[in-house]
C-alpha cells in the first residue's frame, strides 16, 4: 500500500466538519509553522521537498514562492487556483469537498510564508456546493481562531475570500484567473510582467494549484527531506490522478510516482482494468491538453523500458513518443473508441474556450474543429489531414497563453500517433460512419529503437 | 541620475541601432524604417495597453542581450517586448517569422468577408496592405465564412463586425480618451464581438476617433458612406480654433467639396493627435478650415495614386546603359495592336472606352 498524505483521512466519517478533522490531527501543520519557523524556513521546507506544481505544467513550487517580489508597502497575495476545469480532471473537486480543511490548513502555512494577509480561493462557477463546503469550512476556520487577526497570538493575520468563477475555461490560466479576480474580464495577460511581480491589483502574487498547496501540509508535518524521498528523481511526494473513460474503476487516487502506468490500469487497487475484457487501445495521461499516446507507446517508451506514472517517465521521447503528467486527468480509452472523434470532441472544447484575444487562437480552433467534424461525418479529404497539421503548427508557440499549445496539441499527437485512422475514414467515408477503425495496430510491441532521425 | 544614459545597442535584420532603455522591438524597428519594421495590426502607440493581440509582429529574438545570449524559444510580439541591450533581432531575415506571418494573415482572412470592392476603408486599410504583403494568394478555408448584422451606433458611426479583426483599439480609444465606455467586446473565442451594450449609441466628443484607430472597415463614418473612394480625394493638412481638441485635421477634397475630415496620421497609419467629433463630422465646408497644404503620402500608397507632389522624373537609364547610344524603336505599338491606335484619342471619348469606340473610328 501507498504511502497516503494527502487522501487517508478522507474516508472518515464527518472529516468535512472542523471537529473531526481537529481531532484528527488536523492544523498542526499551522502550529508548527507560526510557532516554530519563519517565513523563510516554511519556504525553504517546500523547496527541499521537491513539490512541483500540481495545476499543469510542474514548476517548482518552493522556488516559485522564492521569485515573489517584496517590495517595501506593498501587499503581497496567495491565490488558490480552484478552476479546475480540464477535461478529464476532478482531482481539485475530490478534495476540497472531502477535506476542505486539509486546503484551508494549506492556505494558512503557505500565506504565512509569502506574506499574504489576504488571500484567494478561485473556485470554478460550476462547482457551487464545493463553494458552500468551503465557506462553511472558512467559517469554522475562523471561528477556532485559525484565521483572523494575530492567529495562535503570534502576530500573522490573515482573511480568507472564496471567489466564484462565471464558467470559463480560460480563467483557469493564471493571469486571466487574476483578471477575472479583479472583476474583469477573464483575458490572459500579455507576460511579462509576471504575477510574482505584477499580480492582482499590480501586487505581486503567488498562483497555485489546489493539490499544490494542500501538499505543503504533510510537507510541514514530517519535514521536506522525508518528503522528498517519497517518489522518484525529480517526481516527488505523492500525486492525485483522476481517472475516468474505459475502466472499471474511474475515480480519484492517491499514487507515489513509482507505480507503471500498466500496473496503474490493471491493478484492482487503481482503475481495476478495462470493462468487458476490451482491449487497451490509446489514452492521454495528463488532462486533455496533452499529447494522446496509443496503447504500445503509453505502456513502454522508445528505449523499451517501463513508462511510469511520474513527470519524467511520460514526458520520456518528447512530445513525438511521450506525453506529460499535466493535471492528472488520467482518459482511458478502448478499442471501440474513434480517435477521430474524440480529437473532434477536444478541438470543439477548445474552440469554445479560447478567449478570442489572439488570431491564431481565435481563428485557427474554429477552423480545425470544422475540418475535423468533416472528416469525422465522412466528408473529408486527404488533404484536410495535412491542412489540420499546418493549421496546429501555425497555432503553437504563436500565442498569447498556453491555450493555443494545449489545443493544438492534442491534434498534433492524434495524426502524429493515428494517421491511418484519419486516413481511413477519408477513405471509407461509408463505412466510418457505421464502425470505428478499431484496436488496428496501435497495441502492437514497438519495434525495437532505431537511433534517433 | 547626473550620467548620461546608457542607450541599448540592438540588432534588427542586421542593421544596428542605438534606442533607449524601455523601446520595444517594434518603435527600435520602426527607428530602421522599411521593411524591417514589422507589421503592426493591433498595436497603437498613444494607446496603453494594445498590442499583443493579432501576433502579425511576431519576430525571432536570436540573443537576448549581451549578458544572456540565449535566443529565445519562441517568436515574440516585437510591440509588447521591450530590447535588451545586446539583443539580436530577426525579422525579415528569418524564414520561421515569415511563415508564422503567413499563417498569422491567414488566420486573419478565414474569416473577413473580402468585401473591399464595398468597403469604404478599402485603399487605407492594414489589412489589405498585410495581406498584399505577406499573405498566400488563395485561401484554404472551405467554409462558411462568420457573419454578424451590422450596426449603427449613433448618429455618425457604424459597425460592420462581420469585418472586424478584434485588435481591441477601438475599446482602448474609449476607455482612455472618452470618459465613459459604453462598448466592449462581448462573448468570446471566434463568437465574440465588439458591441454596445444593447446597441446603445455611442455619444461622446471623442468617440470618432474609433473609426481612425479600426484598422478594417469595421467602424466607418456614416458621414462619409459610400460617397467616393479615397484614392480619388485629395488629402490636406487643416486646422481651425477648436476649444475641445487640437483642430489639426486631414480634409478629403475632391475639388472644392470636402467629402471627410479625419485625425492626421503618421506613416505609421498612427493618430497623434486624436479629434473631436464636431471637427469630424460637422466641419464640412472649405470655410470652415484654414488649409495648410497638400498633406504628405506615402508614395506606395494607392492614394498617392492621382496626385503627385514634388515628384522627380525617373532618370532615362537607356542611352546610359547603351554607352550613349540611344536605342531606336524596334517596333511601333500601334501596328501590333488593335486597341492602341494612334488615330483615336481616348481623352475624347466621353466615359470608358469599349471596343465599339474603336470599331467606330475604324469603320
Ligand atoms: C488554459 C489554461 C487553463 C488552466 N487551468 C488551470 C486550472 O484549472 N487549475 C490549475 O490549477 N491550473 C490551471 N492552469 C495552470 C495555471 O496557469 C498555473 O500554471 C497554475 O495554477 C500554477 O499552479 P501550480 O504551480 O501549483 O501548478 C491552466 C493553464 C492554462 C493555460
Ligand atoms: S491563446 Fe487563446 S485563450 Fe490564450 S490569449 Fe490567445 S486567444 Fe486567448
Ligand atoms: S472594430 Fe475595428 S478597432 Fe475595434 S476591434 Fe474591430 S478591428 Fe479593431
Ligand atoms: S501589433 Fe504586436 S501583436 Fe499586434
Amino acid at each position: 500500500m501507498v504511502r497516503k498524505l494527502l487522501l487517508e483521512k478522507a474516508h472518515l466519517e464527518g472529516i468535512r466538519g472542523y471537529d473531526v478533522y481537529r481531532r484528527e490531527g488536523g492544523y498542526r501543520s499551522v502550529e508548527k509553522a507560526l510557532g516554530e519557523m519563519t517565513p523563510d524556513q516554511v519556504t525553504d521546507e517546500v523547496k527541499k521537498s521537491g513539490l512541483r506544481g500540481r495545476g499543469g505544467a510542474g514548476f517548482p513550487t518552493g522556488m516559485k514562492w522564492s521569485f515573489i517580489a517584496k517590495p517595501e508597502g506593498v501587499p503581497r497575495h496567495l491565490v488558490c487556483n480552484a478552476d479546475e476545469s480540464e477535461p478529464g480532471t476532478f482531482k481539485d473537486r475530490y478534495l476540497m469537498e472531502f477535506l476542505p480543511h486539509l486546503l484551508i490548513e494549506g492556505l494558512i502555512v503557505s500565506s504565512y510564508a509569502l506574506g499574504s494577509h489576504v488571500t484567494y480561493i478561485y473556485v470554478r462557477g460550476e462547482y457551487s456546493w464545493v463553494i458552500d463546503i468551503l465557506e462553511t469550512a472558512i467559517g469554522e476556520a475562523k471561528a477556532n481562531g485559525w484565521i483572523g487577526n494575530n492567529i495562535l497570538g503570534k502576530g500573522f493575520d490573515l482573511e480568507i475570500y472564496v471567489h466564484r468563477g462565471a464558467g470559463a475555461y480560460i480563467c483557469g490560466e493564471e493571469t486571466a484567473l487574476l483578471e477575472s479576480l479583479e472583476g474583469k474580464r477573464g483575458l490572459p495577460r500579455i507576460k511579462p510582467p509576471f504575477p510574482a511581480v505584477k499580480g492582482v491589483w499590480d501586487r505581486p502574487t503567488v498562483v497555485n494549484n489546489v493539490e499544490t498547496l494542500a501538499a505543503v501540509v504533510p510537507i510541514i508535518l514530517i519535514g521536506g527531506e522525508e518528503y522528498a524521498k517519497i517518489g522518484v528523481g525529480k517526481s516527488t511526494g505523492t500525486k492525485l490522478i483522476s481517472t475516468c473513460g474505459n475502466i472499471n474503476k474511474p475515480g480519484v487516487y492517491e499514487i507515489d510516482m513509482t507505480i507503471s502506468v500498466e500496473d496503474f490500469i490493471y491493478s484492482e487497487e487503481y482503475c481495476g482494468g478495462i470493462p468487458n475484457g476490451k482491449k487497451l487501445k490509446a489514452c492521454i495521461p495528463g488532462g486533455s491538453s496533452v499529447p494522446i499516446l496509443p496503447a504500445n507507446l503509453l505502456l513502454k517508451t522508445v528505449k523499451g523500458e517501463k513508462r511510469l506514472m511520474n513527470y519524467e517517465s511520460l514526458a520520456d521521447g518528447g512530445f513525438v513518443k511521450g506525453s506529460m503528467m499535466g493535471s492528472g486527468g488520467f482518459i482511458v480509452l478502448d478499442e471501440d473508441q474513434c480517435v477521430v472523434k474524440h480529437t473532434l470532441t477536444l478541438a470543439r472544447f477548445y474552440r469554445h474556450e479560447s478567449c478570442g484575444q489572439c488570431s491564431p487562437c481565435r481563428e485557427g480552433t474554429g477552423w480545425m474543429e470544422k475540418i475535423l467534424r468533416n472528416i469525422d461525418t465522412g466528408k473529408g479529404k486527404m488533404s484536410d489531414i495535412d491542412l489540420l497539421w499546418d493549421i496546429q503548427r501555425r497555432i503553437e508557440g504563436n500565442t498569447i497563453c498556453p491555450l493555443g499549445d494545449a489545443a493544438a496539441w492534442p491534434v498534433a499527437a492524434a495524426i502524429r500517433h493515428f494517421r491511418d485512422e484519419f486516413e481511413w475514414h477519408v477513405l471509407n467515408p461509408e463505412e466510418s460512419q457505421k464502425r470505428n477503425y478499431g484496436l488496428a495496430h496501435y497495441a502492437d510491441p514497438l519495434e525495437p529503437a532505431v537511433a534517433a532521425v | 541620475m547626473a550620467e548620461e544614459k546608457k542607450l541599448f545597442k540592438v540588432t534588427i535584420d542586421n542593421i544596428a541601432i542605438e534606442v533607449e532603455p524601455g523601446t520595444s522591438i517594434l518603435n527600435a524597428a520602426r527607428r530602421i524604417g522599411g521593411e524591417v519594421a514589422p507589421p503592426a495590426m493591433c498595436y497603437y502607440s498613444t494607446l496603453k495597453g494594445s498590442g499583443g493581440k493579432c501576433r502579425t509582429c511576431l519576430v525571432e529574438v536570436a540573443a537576448g542581450s549581451t549578458a544572456d545570449q540565449r535566443p529565445m524559444p519562441k517568436l515574440v510580439a516585437s510591440c509588447r517586448t521591450n530590447v535588451m541591450d545586446g539583443m539580436i533581432v530577426k525579422n525579415v531575415t528569418s524564414e520561421k517569422v515569415l511563415d508564422a506571418r503567413k499563417g498569422i494573415v491567414e488566420f486573419l482572412l478565414i474569416n473577413h468577408p473580402l468585401d473591399c470592392p464595398i468597403c469604404d476603408q478599402a485603399g487605407e486599410c492594414s489589412l489589405q496592405d498585410l495581406s498584399y504583403q505577406h499573405g498566400t494568394e488563395g485561401t484554404r478555408y472551405e467554409f462558411k465564412r462568420r457573419t454578424f448584422e451590422k450596426h449603427d451606433i449613433g448618429p455618425y458611426i457604424q459597425l460592420h463586425m462581420t469585418r472586424c479583426i478584434l485588435c481591441y483599439r477601438c475599446v482602448y480609444v474609449a476607455d482612455q480618451l472618452t470618459n465613459r465606455r459604453e462598448h466592449g467586446i462581448l462573448d468570446r473565442a471566434d463568437h465574440s464581438e465588439i458591441a454596445t451594450y444593447i446597441h446603445k449609441a455611442l455619444e461622446n466628443d471623442f468617440i470618432g476617433n474609433v473609426i481612425d484607430v479600426c484598422p478594417v472597415g469595421a467602424l466607418t463614418d456614416k458621414t462619409f458612406r459610400f460617397k467616393n473612394r479615397v484614392w480619388f480625394l485629395k488629402p490636406l493638412d487643416a486646422h481651425r480654433n477648436c476649444l475641445k481638441c487640437s483642430g489639426k485635421v486631414t480634409l478629403w477634397n475632391r475639388g472644392e467639396e470636402v467629402f471627410r475630415v479625419t485625425a492626421r496620421k503618421d506613416q505609421w497609419g498612427e493618430v497623434k493627435d486624436f479629434i473631436c467629433n464636431e471637427c469630424r463630422f460637422e466641419k464640412k465646408k472649405t470655410a470652415d478650415w484654414v488649409i495648410e497644404g497638400p498633406t504628405r503620402i506615402d508614395r506606395h500608397s494607392v492614394i498617392s495614386g492621382n496626385h503627385y507632389v514634388d515628384i522627380v522624373e525617373p532618370k532615362e537609364i537607356m542611352p546610359e546603359v547603351m554607352g550613349g547610344r540611344n536605342p531606336k524603336l524596334l517596333m511601333d505599338i500601334n501596328q501590333v495592336s488593335e486597341v492602341n491606335r494612334k488615330d483615336i484619342d481616348l481623352s475624347e471619348i466621353p466615359g470608358p472606352a469599349h471596343s465599339e469606340d474603336f470599331e467606330k473610328e475604324n469603320s
